[in-house]
């Protein structure tokens, strides 16, 4: 019998499958399609201090093997979130989320972090500091040591829940920016957010997307995503939640390889609703065709 | 909503770049007008969404521009061959609120969703008006199938090569119960300033990811605050559209 179980933090899942923030929303429309209850968790949606509507349309292009999103952190707020999109989730989620919060200023996100401490249902916190959408924000703070150290302290002093850092792929060097969150206390890394691209309209000869640029994911972006995962294993000694570009059980199983512990799906999710679990039924078959018992044990087994 | 697997029955160009696709396979999932599929081309990373012209037990009826280089491949491909494609997103339009003489504004490829709401407000017994406006005589397509409907049917071009010359708006009846619209935004909003004080829906046209409310990447502000084009749209009232005008 495979094992899927993994443990980030002391929390343990019944299979490293996590959709990643900003495909699956707060839940609720993908469980209209199956019992995301066969998820490991789910990240919800990037949520700020104050209700976001994003950028203006177009929001979305398309590129080889992937796509571009520019939504620009569109939520309701964590008031509502708590209040609203949580309380909703409760009834067809019964496992722990992971809340993916996002920033302005370093008192914002603590501010959000202390209100999420108090959530039963928030396993750990993801800090996005790596949203490349919005300006001022978000991923000014993750391109700079400085930037995700002061972040990542004033999370850890507003909550007890375990702080994942997430982090920006467009960096010239992602050890360091690993480092100093490690440094600062987070209690795991996450990665990859998405690469900054662009796409433009040969008839209109402007950008397709009305940001000018946005976020380029999709399976394009999988080994960017998993270098980026093998030395940030390398040098940092926490659990890494792995992403970009995962569409498959393969893909899985190469990500914890190159050293997560679990493993966020993306944009797979946007084009096949049912990605995850199709995902999910394929693991056991490829663990078997690789002789992997369990999962557990081939985290980093590529180093 | 339901994925499945179709298959091409019929395939021929209308006009230049605008092509009609008959596909059959499971509708199940589809429960109005209006509403739209997601189909899946062979070496493209996201689905393509696109209107629902017409549809029955069977399957349905597409029918699409050729924009860019995904609709390239699709006016490609050959009858017999098979398509993935997700039914039922959206919402669809309201065939009970049309009253007795419904007023349908169809402009370009915005004319196709606008056929099986004309067939269904004519099974109800309404007597629809269908305005199809286009920019010139090439490119009218669907003008006999909506008269076949039975329904009262005029034709506007921007260059006065067919029909009535100008806008959608220039054709407008004195009295009708009720608006339906699909078209490019510029005529949604000279439509919505020349109709207001009667009712209506108007469906929307916007870039997508997924086409089923996950990604936020159709965001539109509305009345009623934001609002996703693929899952609370694409039909909206029109008095719920912010326009100031």
């Amino acid at each position: 019998m495979a094992d899927l179980k993994v443990t980030l933090s002391g929390w343990e899942l019944d299979n490293p499958l996590i959709p990643a923030s900003g495909t699956f929303g707060y839940g609720y429309e993908f469980a209209e399609l199956y019992d995301i209850n066969m998820l490991g968790s789910f990240s919800f949606k990037g949520t700020t201090r104050e209700p976001r509507f994003g950028n203006p349309t177009p929001r979305i292009a398309e590129t080889p093997s992937g796509m571009i999103n520019a939504v620009g952190m569109q939520n309701p707020g964590i008031d509502k979130v708590i209040s609203e999109e949580l309380p909703k989730l409760a009834r067809c989620f019964h496992k722990k989320v992971i809340a993916n919060i996002g920033g302005f200023s370093v008192e914002e996100y603590a501010e959000c972090c202390a209100k999420i401490d108090k959530v039963e249902q928030v396993g750990l916190i993801e800090l996005n500091v790596s949203c490349p959408n919005v300006h001022n924000g978000c991923m000014s703070f993750g391109t700079d040591p400085l930037g995700v150290s002061a972040v990542t302290k004033a999370a850890k002093a507003a909550t007890s829940k375990p702080v994942y850092v997430k982090l920006s792929p467009n960096v010239t060097d992602i050890v360091p920016i690993a480092a100093a969150a490690a440094e600062a206390g987070a209690d795991g890394i996450s990665l990859i957010n998405t690469l900054l691209g662009m796409r433009i309209d040969l008839r209109t000869k402007k950008p397709v997307i009305a940001n000018k640029m946005g976020g380029f994911s999709g399976s394009a972006i999988f080994p960017v995503a998993l270098r980026m995962v093998y030395q940030v294993y390398e040098a940092v000694k926490l659990p890494i939640i792995g992403m970009g570009g995962v569409t498959s059980a393969c893909d899985v199983v190469e990500m914890m390889l190159a050293g997560a512990t679990a493993v966020e799906i993306g944009s797979a999710n946007l084009v096949d609703p049912w990605a995850c679990p199709h995902i999910l039924e394929e693991l056991p078959a490829v663990m078997e065709r690789y002789g992997i018992e369990s999962l557990k044990d081939i985290i980093g087994g590529a180093h | 909503m339901k994925q499945g697997i179709f298959t091409i029955t019929g395939h021929e160009a209308l006009t230049k770049d605008v092509y009609r696709m008959a596909l059959a396979g499971d509708t199940s999932a589809m429960s109005a007008p209006g509403q739209f599929v997601e189909i899946s081309l062979p070496g493209f990373f996201l689905r393509r969404p696109i209107s629902v012209c017409d549809y029955d037990a069977s399957g349905l009826v597409i029918i699409y521009k050729v924009v860019g280089r995904g609709t390239e491949a699709m006016a490609a491909m050959k009858e017999g061959e098979k398509l993935d494609v997700i039914t039922g997103l959206g919402n669809g339009f309201s065939p009970e609120k049309g009253g007795e003489k419904p007023l349908l504004v169809g402009g370009g490829v915005g004319v196709p969703p606008l056929y099986h709401l004309a067939k269904r407000l004519v099974a109800q017994g309404a007597r629809p008006e269908v305005i199809l406006g286009f920019n010139k005589a090439e490119e009218i397509f669907y003008e006999k199938e909506f008269a076949a409907l039975g329904a009262g049917v005029t034709v506007t071009t921007v260059d006065g090569s067919a029909g009535v010359k100008g806008f959608v708006t220039a054709a407008l009846p004195d009295a009708y119960s009720y608006v339906y619209s699909c078209g490019p935004m510029p005529m949604l909003r000279a439509l919505y300033a020349a109709t207001q004080g009667t009712a209506g829906e108007f469906s929307l046209e916007e870039r997508m990811g997924c086409g089923f409310g996950a990604c936020m990447g159709c965001s539109i502000m509305t009345k009623k605050g934001s609002r996703r084009v693929c899952k609370d749209g694409p039909v909206f009232e029109k008095e719920e559209l912010a326009w100031q005008i």
